[in-house]
């Protein structure tokens, strides 16, 4: 995006460089840490130590990379599934129950088949994850689409249904009789594993990470299907105008987005739990929706964004040695969240250059 | 002057991204005097009135209310010093009663709101000046001259001393614009100085003690009652001398684009929105619809690109029955529609231009590949249409909610009319626009109903009706009051059909 | 005396205790929305005022300072919402969700040394003489602690202050179009600063009535998703306070409805009644959102859009 231009003056932004997009976040990022040095220090912490140690902890070993890779998955996919839906305006905040009803379609799988083969049982849980997802989206798709009730509320109050669901689960039924009463399911086959990676924890949900990705990307940006979905979160009146059905776009886009949730869900039991247990997430789907944000619900941001939030937990989870807990992790996600969109409004502000008054561009 | 000048703004100027609205303007007000602002669209004219009304702060110059110098920095500061503003769009709050509304803000406005008392005092107020309401209706139950009222009350309930009306007949049929020209003529008389912001020059003629023309932000001259004449007005206002000219209208031919076989429809409220409608428009002619804003307009218009349901009777696009089809439907029988909000229905402001040029095309072949979109057909096809219609933007890829009202309308045009309709509804097409634009749309237009497009136009401005149509259709309380030649017409009858009067009209379709 | 009629009122008191906390919120909220600004950091502000008053409450052995000092963590959490979306203009949404994340960091890291401590000086219930003495409507009502009947005074007082003073049409007219309110020199954004920090506040006492007095022990995430039920309630009500308490206390009957159906050893599994509450909000969500459409009743037409004055 080129301005073309004559005068110098600061004053109200037309259209934003493209150099405000990089540098923002950069600022908002070290502003971020500022702020949480701040309550470091007040609680008796030095912060450049303990934000070096989380540093450390998350990129500085080999351990620390591949656990952030770990979490950068799931929070990939989800974030992926989370933005997808923002860009049409439907605020899906139930990341987190439409993991865990993938999680647990997945375990139905490798439990009622524990001797099946791999070559079916691991489609059938990917299938069987991103359709519970799907569904658990569904539910309030529809209330959505017919009525315009509320999506954030539902979403959210689905959330803690979907949990206390697992929970009954692996308290009750689904308990191992083997496990020391822990809540937790039985392990699972080598056939319901995800295969792992490098010698590592990394399982093979990274490529269902990366392609995710790549095809979201595509379908946005160059599917007829993708324009509908763009047009219609920009503005529903067009969209409508247009003729597309906004109606079917909304329930294909919910269920679309609960899928990938549901996929995580599906990652993260079986290849890294190797089975359901209670706490089996540490609140990806809502840490998903910022990560969908920072990246502003671009496709390919997501993977960095997601790597960042990743090492940011890993680097919060080594620094618990040092007595700072771990929702010293949730501040700074939310520090973090509030210097991006105080940001935002400066990139409408910025020494600029306009055309003389009456001048015309052909 | 030996009257005293109960306004002075002096050296106004006020600018915003990428124009200067006002540049050094002069302009008073005497008391008991009813000063007319009059400048085509884009002139400043609003611009300089909302500086006095305290909406937006000048960059240089000076006001003075009663001789003293005021720095007016909010509303509030205007209202208080004695400027009441009546604004085009109103500024009312739709669920509230008439008495909330007005005293709304009010320094007068007592603590805890005792209902009856606050009424009661208000409808003395409203009968004092002759404005009758209801004040215990709401708002959104209000015809638009109602409103119109309640806004006025809303100033006299402040002790206004200077009324300023921002175009205020855009909305009224003609009779209710002769009672509001009535009341500020009492209200003036009263001692009151009554600024009347208006694009039209009968109206200046009607009502101007004095009038002051502006053009292109800067004040070009200010004239007394006796120097007032239509011809000089119109060249000040332009720069140049307007010809009054009608075109060559077109009988209508034998081929039926649209028909409507009494239709009938909802308004948005449950209410009836449209009754019994019935008439055709041809190839190659311009029907236009005139009416008062809010008669059925919008519905028409919905109705017939599909967006509103019909209850009842029947619509024909070339002959064949299309009633109850989707938008989507009907646009692939040859309906192309230029709608009333531009960056609303028509245009997506953040996505760029491209992308809005294919929201009509994109499913169909030359734009596709299987599931995906040529991109570069897409471009080319862009680059294609903005050149011929002369939009002119900064880049392709930039979000169009940049671009001027005019090309904003040029590229929509560009967009509906090469997809090769037969039919074009044109709902306010010239809205906001300055004059050029105005030639260019208007051009446009008639260069495709040479071309044989068959053209239904939706208009509140009578000259433009006038001007380009060769049928005209009155529409007023969702029915077609009369359908006329436009060379049989005259504005009287057409004024009279509009607020409702029955003349034993045709109704020829 | 019949013990099933025992039971029906000590859930129906515990249906009162355990909706104040929601209540408050809900109040705070409603005040919020009606100026037009979505507030979704409830949970966030509630657990901060909940810390806050609690750790305020221990060291001074006094549950009335804690409550004080809930109240200023409160407002002072929706003031960074109030500068965000008010002066910066930014997505209420995600400011929002922001919000609650960092409400509910701070508060696990300042509370992580109190994790498990109980207050000793928690808010006790204090029956009021005669009135606690009335069978069934009496300990129903009249037997708890000073917070609840607060509240009785609070609901028809914001009320009043909604729909019959000067005040409230202000409040009500930002909400509806902050265009028409700033031409009549009403400050939009000192109102919408006003009602958003007052908003903080009221969600600021919600959460300490958890910390102390309900539970009077910090538990991290103590407030399990009330922030949330909060903001539903307000639809819920719509947007009026008096609507509110019923409905407040509806949810808090089901909450304690479900601890009770525990102990009467009925054999449904803990967490199918934990479910109940958020299935509920979910389906009369619903409900409410149908009959709102139906009747026209909508949110202040405002809700969710910054507002700026010199937009050409």
């Amino acid at each position: 995006m080129i301005i073309h231009g004559t005068r110098l003056a600061i004053e109200k932004r037309l259209i934003p460089s493209s150099s405000a997009f990089i540098v923002i976040p950069f600022i908002s990022i070290f502003l971020a840490l500022l702020v949480g040095s701040v309550f470091l220090y007040f609680s008796g912490h030095e912060p450049a130590a303990v934000y070096l140690k989380m540093f450390k902890g998350a990129f500085g070993s080999r351990y620390g990379i591949t656990e952030t890779v770990v979490k950068a998955i799931p929070l990939t996919i989800l974030g992926l599934g989370v933005a997808l839906a923002f860009r049409m305006q439907l605020w899906n905040i139930g990341g987190e129950g439409q993991l865990y009803m993938g999680a647990f379609a997945a375990t139905w799988v490798a439990l009622t088949f524990p001797a099946g083969s791999a070559w079916w049982v691991m489609p059938a849980m990917i299938l069987l994850g991103m359709l519970a997802g799907g569904l658990w989206a569904l539910l309030t798709a529809v209330p959505r689409a017919l009525w315009g009730v509320n999506e954030i509320i539902t979403t959210l109050m689905l959330n803690y249904v979907a949990i206390f669901w697992v929970d009954y689960l692996v308290y009750g039924p689904w308990k191992d009789p083997a496990g020391f009463n822990f809540p937790l399911t039985a392990v699972f086959s080598e056939a319901a594993t995800l295969p792992g990676l490098f010698d590592s924890r990394i399982h093979a949900g990274l490529f269902f990470g990366v392609a995710a990705a790549v095809i979201l990307y595509m379908v946005i940006y160059h599917t007829r299907w993708g324009y509908e979905i763009r047009v219609t979160g920009e503005n529903p009146a067009a969209a409508r105008y247009a003729g597309m059905n906004t109606t079917r776009n909304i329930l294909l886009v919910m269920m679309l987005s609960g899928a990938l949730c549901g996929l995580a869900g599906m990652c993260e039991v079986s290849g890294i739990g190797h089975r359901l247990q209670h706490g089996l997430s540490p609140g990806y789907g809502y840490t998903a929706i910022i990560v969908a944000w920072l990246s502003r619900l671009n496709p390919f941001a997501v993977i960095p964004v997601a790597i960042l939030f990743g090492g940011l937990q890993v680097g919060g989870f080594m620094v618990q040695t040092s007595g700072i807990p771990s929702s010293m992790v949730y501040m700074l996600q939310g520090l973090l969240l509030f210097f991006v969109l105080g940001g935002e409004l400066l990139t409408g502000y910025r020494l600029t250059r306009l055309p003389a008054a009456g001048e015309a561009i052909k | 002057m030996s009257v005293p000048l109960l306004v002075e703004m002096v050296g106004i100027t006020k600018k915003f991204p990428g124009v200067t609205a006002n540049d050094r303007v002069d302009f008073n007000v005497r008391e008991g005097e009813i000063h007319v602002l009059l400048g085509e669209n884009g002139s400043g004219k609003s611009t300089l009135m909302s500086v006095l009304s305290g909406l937006y702060r000048p960059d240089e110059g000076e006001i003075l209310i009663n001789g003293r110098k005021r720095n007016l920095r909010s509303p509030r500061d205007a209202i208080k010093t004695g400027i009441g503003m009546v604004h085009q769009h109103f500024k009312l709050i739709e669920s509230f009663s008439v008495a909330e509304n007005v005293i709304l803000g009010g320094d007068g406005t007592p603590l805890v709101l005792n209902k009856k008392d606050i009424e009661n005092n208000l409808a003395q107020l409203s009968e004092r000046y002759g404005l009758s309401i209801n004040i215990s209706a709401m708002v959104w139950q209000l015809s638009v001259g109602e409103k119109q009222r309640v806004e006025i009350i809303k100033m006299l309930y402040r002790g206004s001393q200077v009324l300023v009306l921002d175009e205020p007949t855009a909305i009224l049929t003609p009779r209710e614009a002769e009672e509001l020209f009535e009341n500020l003529r009492r209200m003036a008389a009263a001692g009151r100085g009554i600024v009347l912001i208006t694009h039209k020059l009968n109206e200046v003629i009607a009502i101007a003690d004095r009038v002051t023309v502006l053009r292109r932000g800067k004040a070009v001259a200010t004239l007394d009652k006796k120097e007032i004449n239509r011809r000089d007005l119109a060249w000040l206002m332009v720069g140049q001398d307007v010809v009054f000219q009608s075109r060559k209208k077109n009988p209508p031919g034998s081929e039926k684009v649209l028909e409507l076989q009494n239709v009938n429809c909802h308004s948005d409220l449950g209410l009836s929105g449209l009754t019994d409608i019935n008439f055709s428009v041809y190839k190659g002619e311009i029907f236009g619809i005139a009416g008062v804003a809010g008669n059925g307009q919008r519905e028409l218009a919905e109705v017939v690109t599909g967006l509103r349901p019909v209850n009842g009777g029947k619509l024909l696009i070339n002959g064949k029955d299309v009633t109850g089809l989707s938008p989507r439907r009907i646009m692939d029988h040859g309906v192309a529609h230029v709608p009333e909000d531009r960056l609303g229905t028509g245009l997506i402001p953040n996505l760029n231009a491209i992308d809005n040029l294919i929201i009509k095309d994109y499913r169909r072949e030359l734009l596709r590949r299987g599931p995906l979109i040529n991109r570069r057909t897409a471009r080319i096809n862009a680059q294609r249409l903005t050149d011929r219609f002369e939009v002119s933007l900064r880049s392709l890829e930039a979000p169009v909610k940049l671009m001027s009202g005019g090309n904003l309308q040029r590229l929509l045009l560009a967009r509906e009319i090469t997809s090769q309709p037969h039919l074009l509804i044109a709902v306010y097409p010239v809205r906001g626009l300055d004059i050029k634009a105005t030639k260019a749309v208007h051009d446009l237009l008639l260069e495709q109903r040479e071309q044989g497009m068959a053209i239904l136009l939706i208009s509140e401005d009578l000259e433009e009706i006038f001007k380009l149509s060769d049928r005209i259709g009155v529409l007023c309380g969702g029915r077609l009051a009369g359908i006329i030649p436009a060379e049989a017409a005259d504005v009287e009858e057409i004024g009279l059909l509009m607020m409702g009067s029955d003349k034993a009209g045709d109704t020829a379709s | 005396m019949n013990t099933n009629t025992d039971i029906i009122i000590a859930i129906l008191a515990t249906a009162v205790t355990g909706g104040t906390p929601i209540l408050y919120a809900a109040l705070g909220e409603i005040l919020a929305e009606r100026a037009g600004v979505l507030n979704l950091g409830v949970e966030g502000m509630m657990l901060v005022g909940a810390v806050s008053g609690f750790i305020m409450a221990l060291h001074m052995s006094n549950p009335w300072a804690g409550l004080l000092m809930a109240m200023l963590a409160g407002g002072a959490m929706a003031l960074i919402h109030a500068f965000l979306t008010i002066t910066l203009k930014a997505n209420q949404v995600v400011s929002g969700l922001a919000l609650t994340l960092f409400g509910t960091g701070l508060a696990g890291y300042i509370g992580k040394s109190y994790v498990g401590v109980r207050l000793q000086d928690s808010f006790r219930a204090v029956p009021i003489p005669v009135l606690s003495d009335i069978p069934v409507i009496g300990p129903v009502l009249f037997s708890h602690d000073p917070l609840v009947y607060l509240a009785y005074f609070v609901v028809p007082a914001l009320w009043f202050l909604v729909f019959r003073t000067r005040a409230g049409l202000n409040l009500r007219a930002v909400g509806e179009n902050p265009a028409a309110a700033d031409s009549v020199g009403i400050s939009v954004f000192r109102t919408r600063y006003l009602y958003v920090i007052l908003g903080g506040m009221l969600a600021g006492i919600g959460g300490a009535y958890l910390s102390l007095h309900y539970v009077p022990v910090w538990v991290e995430n103590m407030t399990a998703g009330r922030g949330w039920i909060a903001v539903a309630l307000v639809i819920f009500a719509t947007w009026n306070p008096a609507n509110a308490i019923w409905g407040a206390y509806l949810f808090g009957g089901l909450d304690a409805l479900g601890l009770r159906l525990q102990t009467l050893n009925v054999t449904v599994s803990p967490y199918f009644l934990k479910m109940l509450p958020y299935i509920f909000t979910v389906l009369v969500l619903i409900l409410v959102t149908r009959r709102n459409m139906l009747h026209r009743i909508g949110s202040p037409k405002a809700l969710g859009i910054p507002y700026d004055r010199e937009e050409r």
